[in-house]
């Protein structure tokens, strides 16, 4: 049987209003052959989460530029555990400074992609966070 | 004497409620994945054929956002709604971006409404296969109505006939006129037509002309298709919408019609099912089987042609 493509959630936490880099990763994800469930704007954790666990996703993308990223991702990884969940990587990508980034790893975010990434590292990155979960 | 086979703790779970467990047997039915097989075989039994609502037409036209009103009414009404969103893979890639969901809007923890975005990956015919099963599955875990959304274009639309009981043929004003729906195959499967977007120009007259269209075309077995007007950026219709669509099911019970188009859903069902079986067995044994590979190259050699090695393949006993 070939290999089921690789199911991603895109979302887009927290209430700033466009959402045009996560899809141009939503987009780079697809041709890499990924199934991108793409959530959209304005996402609370919760609805992260239950579109996560409805959709039966392999992993998790989080992107944002509205700085709220250290109130808003942990709370998603909490909402994953609480679920018994917390075995779906979730990586995430916006202007996030140094500081919160490794912060934010500790917290359990698996890669943090800062506004210069290749869209290439990003989905090498999925893609081997993803399988490593399976 | 026959005894009943156990019921797989994922089955069991689905029917206790637990969605985890619905949303992985989903996946493994989307994967094709054989370990499905002896759950969706636990839960058909436990099923009650409840209304299946095939919402279907071309690209964004407003499909998903009336599906998020027509939830928003059914919880209303206190039924509990599973919705399956179908969008096409990529040829090239084979990955897709399911946007459907973007739509929903729901009251947080709700746990009266599961929605599922699937891809559906390649395979025409097996994407009424798979998304049946999934139906059956939602059917199962106790939703009052399962909705499935699918582009109307090609093989899609036909395929909505073979998992829908109701089919919701979605349009808009201006689209194109109405030679193009019928080219499409989308007025044959229509059994309620909706005129979304009707805050726009020209929807009243879009709306007069295909209810001129479908009185001219007598409906399917003493059906004529009801044509429905809505928005759902000013919200309108929406009631009316499901209205129609009820009235649709209630048609299928009083005339008897209900168990013959199930019976029909389910024998194209049984068909596409074996088609599969037999294809993949086939293609791999026509690579690997030497007396196949030579029957393989008597077509390539133009000897023979295509038609009549099939011929030859699929007379009973063993292959020449
Ligand atoms: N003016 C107007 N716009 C609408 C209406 N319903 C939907 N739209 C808009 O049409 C666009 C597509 O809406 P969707 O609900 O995503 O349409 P869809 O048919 O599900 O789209 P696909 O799944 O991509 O084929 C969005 O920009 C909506 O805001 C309506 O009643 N009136
Ligand atoms: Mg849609």
């Amino acid at each position: 049987m070939v290999r089921p493509p690789i199911r991603v959630l895109i979302a887009k936490p927290g209430l700033d209003g466009h959402d045009r880099g996560a899809k141009v990763v939503a987009r780079a994800l697809r041709d890499a052959g990924f199934e991108v469930i793409y959530a959209g704007l304005r996402q609370t954790p919760e609805e992260i989460v239950r579109a996560a666990l409805e959709e039966d996703v392999d992993i998790i993308g989080l992107s944002i530029l509205s700085g709220a990223h250290m109130a808003l991702f942990p709370k998603v990884l909490a909402l994953l555990k609480k679920e018994k969940a917390g075995d779906i990587p979730v990586f995430a990508g916006g202007i996030i400074p140094d500081e919160d980034a490794r912060r934010l790893k500790k917290a359990g975010i698996r890669a943090i992609f800062g506004p210069g990434t290749s869209l290439e590292e990003i989905v090498t990155t999925a893609q081997r966070l993803a399988r490593s979960a399976a | 004497m026959t005894r009943a086979a156990p019921i797989p703790a994922a089955a069991r779970a689905i029917l206790d409620g637990d969605r985890r467990a619905l949303a992985r047997v989903i996946s493994q039915i989307e994967d094709r994945d054989p370990t499905a097989a002896p759950i969706t075989r636990a839960l058909y039994p436990r099923t009650h054929a409840v209304p299946v609502v095939g919402v279907t037409g071309p690209l964004g036209v407003g499909k998903s956002s009336l599906i998020n009103l027509l939830v928003g009414r059914l919880r209303a009404l206190d039924r509990t709604v599973g919705i399956v969103a179908v969008d096409p893979s990529s040829p090239y890639s084979g990955g897709s971006v399911l946007g459907d969901r973007i739509r929903l809007d729901r009251p947080a923890g709700d746990g009266g409404v599961y929605f599922r975005s699937m891809a559906s990956r390649g395979e025409a015919g097996g994407i009424a296969a798979a998304t049946r099963e999934v139906t059956r599955v939602l059917d199962a875990a106790g939703f009052d109505v399962v909705i499935v959304e699918t582009v109307g274009s090609g093989q899609v639309d036909v395929a909505v006939r073979d998992v829908a009981t109701t089919s919701v043929v979605v349009l808009v004003p201006h689209l194109g006129d109405e030679v193009q729906t019928l080219k499409a195959g989308l007025f044959e499967i229509a059994d309620v037509f909706c005129v979304n977007k009707a805050d726009l120009p020209g929807a009243d007259l879009a709306r007069r002309d295909l209810a001129e269209l479908v009185r001219l075309g007598a409906g399917r077995a003493g059906w004529t298709p009801r044509v429905v007007s809505t928005s759902t950026t000013q919200p309108a219709g929406i009631d009316e919408l499901w209205e129609n669509i009820e009235a649709h099911e209630k048609f299928l019970d009083d005339s008897g019609q209900r168990p013959l188009e199930e019976r029909r859903r389910l024998s194209s069902e049984i068909v596409e099912l074996v088609r599969e079986r037999v294809g993949r067995r086939l293609s791999d044994r026509l690579e690997r089987d030497p007396s196949l590979r030579g029957l393989l190259d008597e077509v390539v050699a133009r000897r023979i042609d295509p038609r009549t090695a099939a011929e030859r393949l699929d007379r009973p006993g063993p292959p020449r």
